[in-house]
């Protein structure tokens, strides 16, 4: 289960329709061992590509650090699908390297980039399985 | 020629639960040919016969070593390399798979 503020939920969507058609990225990090998603990190796609996302790699070595430093941990690692469901993908399973954090995938594949209807789903992606879990929306 | 290695959570049940160890080499190839006869597997999961894996970020101090010479890049005392796995994934396509966009 994760549970995640309404206001995370939104910025999420938010930055999956303004990237629109390409995929956008980025996570939202917690105190370690919380599981409380508390601190919204929009990264840069590196790729630009409506088909495959990354994260940049001098970005991704900042971010680690600041976490190190916070003794932060990645709590929700978020990425959009553009033109098809918000299920995770064999790419997306195939790298997927924190076993602790709640993959959120988001599809604008309805909504584009305007409002209208859009998809949000959580999984958890450890050793190649998936499990999709209940989101519970919290003030 | 001790150089400090930081590993990633998804590395870490090669080291034990390590977050940080200790290797040598004159090179990065080097240095990852005594971690992983420090922690037996761990060599094959960072690279291939290609040199480092596409998916796998190496940075000496704070550089990312594709920037600096890639597996040749060397190593001096009191360096500090990062390990850290790209964090990417992609739409199905096709056959299900994204296709990656070529390293740079």
């Amino acid at each position: 289960m994760l549970r995640i503020s309404r206001a995370h939920v939104d910025a999420m969507v938010a930055h999956a329709r303004a990237d629109h058609p390409d995929e956008a990225c980025g996570v939202i990090v917690g105190p370690e061992g919380s599981d409380r998603p508390e601190r919204f990190i929009p990264m840069v796609n590196a790729a630009r590509s409506p088909t495959f996302y990354e994260f940049d790699s001098a970005d991704l070595l900042r971010l680690y650090r600041d976490m190190d430093d916070r003794e932060e941990e990645p709590v929700v690692i978020y990425h959009s699908h553009t033109a098809t469901e918000a299920y995770p993908s064999r790419t997306d399973i195939s790298y997927a390297s924190e076993p602790g954090a709640h993959y959120v995938l988001v599809s604008t594949r309805e909504c584009g980039p305007d409002e209208g209807p859009v998809e949000v789903r959580s999984f958890r992606i450890i050793d190649g399985e998936v499990t999709e879990e209940p989101i519970e929306i919290v003030a | 020629m001790p150089v400090e290695v930081r590993i990633p959570t998804i590395l870490r049940p090669y080291t034990g639960g390590a977050k940080t160890v200790e290797a040598e080499g004159a090179t990065i190839a080097d240095l990852v040919s005594d971690l992983d006869a420090r922690y037996p597997g761990i060599g094959e999961r960072l690279v291939d016969d290609a040199g480092l894996r596409r998916f796998i970020n190496v940075y000496l101090n704070d550089e990312d070593v594709r920037f600096l010479g890639g597996v040749e890049t060397a190593l001096t005392d009191g360096d500090s390399l990062t390990i850290l796995p790209a964090v990417a994934g992609g739409a199905p396509r096709g056959n299900g798979r994204a296709v990656p966009p070529s390293a740079p």
